[in-house]
């Protein structure tokens, strides 16, 4: 019965995180921009969430009749179902996860791999010229970006001494992965925001050039789809932010640990929305410029000296 | 040393006498007088090539700005018995910067022979002027690359500027879209690179064709751009635009003098009064009507003010094309705090038209220092910040610096005016060069670009709105009393208080207000300073109370035309940061 709790906690939890995050994204982005925001829709425009989810149901499940339609429906359920299988070997809690996997940074890695499949497909499928610039964009950013998203990771599992996540807060009891690990953490936070197309990273669907790039054909519940995959991507990532560098869910005894860990999420997710609210956008041969000849060595150097200096001090 | 030799010549050789010596006295059939006192010469057809290249080219300070090209229906024009015969009239209007002196030329055409060789061999940008003048007039320019509407669909029946053509689509019967019209419009849109002689592969692959727009976030409007392209690179672009043309000139033929003016304010809708004020400086200098000078302060700070604003939405829109997301808002924040000003002043916002024949509408409002002196105040630090988060942000520069590039000698051949031009360290700036509404009481510098490159682009404008602050400043501190517009009998409205004591003055207060004014005959163009570069409104009387012709220079028309030259070989984001860039208005660029 625990287990089933548990199983529901974990895949509600992040899904009403990340329907949430509509609303808080909005919000915040308009007080950082001199403006009010949605504040229409219940207190404090709170249920703007349920009527944009109420409106995406009711549209119309539009499938272009040029696209391939089998392929063109899969793409945005991978999305969801590659982000959404990760957050089973996220503990959110002592306990509280749903398998504690020894290979659990692995799961991930290849996990969020596989979602890169998504947006190439969804493009792919729409049979439309943006749309398959976006998905070409995203498959090149991603191939940059997975090399040394893995790489900026092996300093914590060289100091944690294991792959599971469970492991690596329990490791960080006498102090947080962030302060040895701090160009990792650097990496890492760079990758995740190519990893989840967020501003400065939305190369494959920017909106000024390619109108909404590899989902410009979606409409309804599939859009909204990869619209809340969007959003799930960045709970995700500041989830495993949270838990790898910031100590999971260790914090004071005078709240429950599930508490400190969604707050630690929360307050990562506030800054990748502060920086969609102030960063212009690269230009992605700028971007891969950037993964080849700067993250990728310094993700390298980390990895060297973590080495070194836990060899030293064995 | 340009100044110097432009002294020496101006006062024993000007450009007549050099064209008569240099082609033989037959040359110039007839020289026209204009009320601009701009040197207009009539020439023959076939001497049309070699007069404009020895112009632009052979001789000493020569005129390379191919200014304008346009043409005129002179088959029902009165009081103009001394010019040569002519059905259709093209006009070249050519400006000399080293000389500061402008020149027209006239070619008159018959109706039977609507042949005229094309000037493209001599300014390539005189491509999309000659197809406009094909579109609108029917002329045809011979040995032109390739001849087709510009503007009206290529489905069109007629040519709207000819008299013959109506201008209200009431004269017609009711318009009926049958299935097969919609169908062969649908077809013609369909792009075929062939007609346009674009390869479809290279040596390796296919190339891509992509249609940006009309609907596109990056167009800011209605706008088609056709991208060959190979991978993300663009090989050539095809611009097409014309769909959102109105017809300004042709409404300015059936509008009176004074109710044209509502329609200027649309033109570079961002510009506000400023394009009142290309119009006004036309129509007065037509009239003969002097301004007072509390009027022209006005006109002046009314103007700065909007070239603050429209340079305001720029600079939003550029960063939110480099995909900044915020900026936007804080600029058309700040652009609010400038239509409160402008509301106040002239109870309208975006488009006041609020100037009028002779001066402005009201005198200025109680407290109106004030209100200025604050957004003065205030709007100095908000720039600073601009600065920093967007013109130093280093991904901006990334995006920036080194796209887009032409050299002053690419731009003067293409027609571009304005911060495009002094972007490349140019300095021409009609403020300075031939000041207007008495800008030479006035202290600003020009600033100037080196690079030539979108970056510059950007700094040159940042630094444009601190000058037209200062502008603003010395407006406040310095405002003249007295008239706020002229007793001349054609301003308009009149003014009504001696309408009742003197009955000249009544007589000239109910024409005026009845009919509209009738303004003398004759021809004048004043080139200004728009916010978007220079704006000019080449108008023609014949004596009635309508323009015969009003003919609309706007800056975005030879801005886009340059497009596809300095997008080539960059990528998609790059042509997003020159459009950004170029800051068109395509309400100002189809007219």
């Amino acid at each position: 019965m625990k287990f089933v709790f548990i199983i529901l906690g974990v895949l509600l939890i992040p899904l009403s995180i990340a329907a949430g995050l509509i609303w808080v994204e909005r919000r915040l982005l308009s007080v950082w921009q001199d403006r009010l925001g949605p504040n229409r829709v219940g207190p404090f425009g709170l249920f703007q969430v349920i009527a944009d989810t109420i409106k995406l149901f009711f549209k119309e499940d539009w499938v272009p009749p040029f696209s391939d339609r089998p392929v063109f429906v899969m793409a945005p359920g991978i999305l969801m179902i590659t982000i959404l299988l990760t957050f089973s070997v996220i503990p959110f809690g002592p306990g509280f996860l749903v398998f504690d996997s020894n290979i659990g940074i692995l799961f991930f890695l290849g996990n969020s791999s596989l979602g890169v499949y998504s947006i190439v497909l969804g493009g792919w499928a729409s049979n439309n010229k943006y749309s398959l610039i976006g998905a070409m964009r995203a498959s090149a950013q991603m191939l940059t970006y997975e090399v040394f998203m893995g790489l900026s990771l092996m300093g914590v599992v060289m100091m944690a001494d294991s792959f599971s996540f469970n492991s690596i807060v329990l490791a960080q009891k006498h102090g947080w992965f962030i302060f040895p690990q701090f160009v990792g953490f650097i990496v890492f936070f760079i990758a995740g925001l190519a990893e989840t197309h967020r501003l400065p990273f939305d190369i494959p669907e920017a909106e000024g050039e390619l109108g909404a790039g590899y989902h410009s054909e979606y409409s309804g519940m599939k859009f909204g789809m990869f619209f809340v995959g969007e959003y799930l991507g960045i709970t995700l990532i500041s989830a495993i932010m949270a838990t790898l560098f910031f100590g999971g869910w260790l914090g004071p005894a005078f709240l429950p640990p599930v508490f400190w860990f969604l707050f630690k999420t929360m307050v990562l997710i506030c800054v990748f929305i502060l920086l969609r609210a102030s960063l212009p956008r690269p230009r992605y041969d700028q971007l891969m410029e950037f993964g080849w000849k700067i993250l990728l060595p310094l993700a390298l150097l980390n990895l060297l000296i973590t080495g070194a200096v836990l060899i030293f001090f064995k | 040393m340009t100044e110097e030799l432009n002294r020496l010549f101006k006062t024993d050789i000007n450009v007549v006498s050099e064209l008569n010596e240099r082609f033989g006295n037959q040359v110039i059939l007839y020289n026209q007088s204009t009320k601009d006192d701009t040197v207009t010469i009539w020439i023959d057809k076939n001497n049309l090539i070699p007069v404009l290249s020895y112009l632009k080219s052979e001789m000493i300070l020569p005129f390379n700005l191919l200014y304008d090209l346009t043409a005129i229906d002179e088959r029902t024009r009165k009081n103009c018995n001394d010019q040569p015969a002519s059905d259709f009239t093209v006009v070249y209007h050519l400006t000399s910067f080293d000389r500061n002196e402008d020149i027209r030329l006239k070619v008159a055409l018959n109706t039977n022979n609507l042949h005229i060789p094309s000037a493209t061999s001599v300014w390539e940008s005189a491509n999309w002027y000659e197809r406009e003048v094909f579109d609108m007039f029917g002329i045809i320019f011979d040995g032109h690359p390739r001849l087709t509407r510009i503007l009206m669909p290529k489905s069109w029946d007629g040519h709207p500027l000819r008299k013959d053509h109506y201008a209200r689509a009431t004269e017609q019967d009711p318009f009926v879209l049958t299935e097969l019209m919609r169908d062969t419009e649908d077809t013609e849109l369909t792009f075929k690179p062939e007609d346009y002689g674009l390869e479809t592969s290279a040596d390796d692959s296919d190339f891509m064709f992509l249609n940006v727009g009309p609907q596109h976030p990056g167009t800011h409007g209605l706008l088609r751009l056709v991208l060959q392209l190979h991978g993300e690179d663009i090989v050539n672009i095809i611009p097409d635009i014309g769909f959102h043309h109105r017809g300004a000139e042709k409404m300015g033929e059936r509008q009176t003098w004074h109710t044209f003016i509502p329609y200027t304010d649309r033109i570079d809708y961002l510009g506000g009064v400023m394009n009142n004020l290309a119009y006004l400086l036309s129509v007065e200098k037509l009239a003969g009507i002097t301004v007072p000078d509390r009027a022209n302060v006005i006109r002046i700070m009314m103007s700065e003010l909007f070239r603050i604003s429209s340079h305001l939405v720029w600079l939003g829109t550029f960063a939110q094309d480099m995909g900044q997301m915020s900026p936007v808002f804080y600029a058309f924040n700040d652009r609010e705090r400038i239509f409160d000003i402008v509301g106040a002043i002239t109870g309208g916002r975006m488009h006041p038209s609020w100037f009028r024949i002779g001066g402005v509408a009201h005198d200025l409002p109680d407290g109106w220092e004030k209100l200025v002196q604050n957004f003065v105040d205030y709007f100095p630090k908000r720039l600073k910040e601009f600065e920093n988060s967007i013109i130093k942000n280093r991904i901006f520069k990334a995006r920036t610096v080194g796209i887009g590039v032409y050299t002053t000698a690419e731009a003067i051949d293409w027609g571009i005016t304005g911060s495009g031009l002094r972007a490349t360290g140019y300095d021409w700036d009609y403020r300075k060069k031939r000041p207007y509404s008495g800008f030479e009481n006035f202290e600003f510098d020009i600033p100037l670009g080196k690079n030539g490159d979108c970056y510059d682009r950007a700094l040159v404008r940042m630094e444009e709105m601190r000058q037209s602050l200062r502008i603003v400043q010395q407006c406040i501190n310095n405002m003249p009393a007295g008239e706020y517009k002229s007793d001349h009998p054609l301003a308009i409205p009149p003014r009504k208080d001696k309408t009742m004591v003197d009955i000249e003055t009544l007589i000239n207060h109910f024409v005026g207000v009845s009919w509209g004014p009738v303004i003398p005959a004759g021809e004048a163009m004043v080139p200004i300073e728009a916010a978007k570069g220079s704006n000019g409104y080449y108008l023609i009387s014949d004596g009635s109370s309508q323009s015969y012709r009003s003919r609309i220079r706007t800056p975005s028309f030879p801005h886009m035309q340059m497009l596809p030259l300095i997008s080539k070989g960059y990528t998609i984001p790059d042509l997003l940061a020159i459009l950004g860039a170029m800051d068109f208005v395509l309400a100002d660029l189809d007219r």
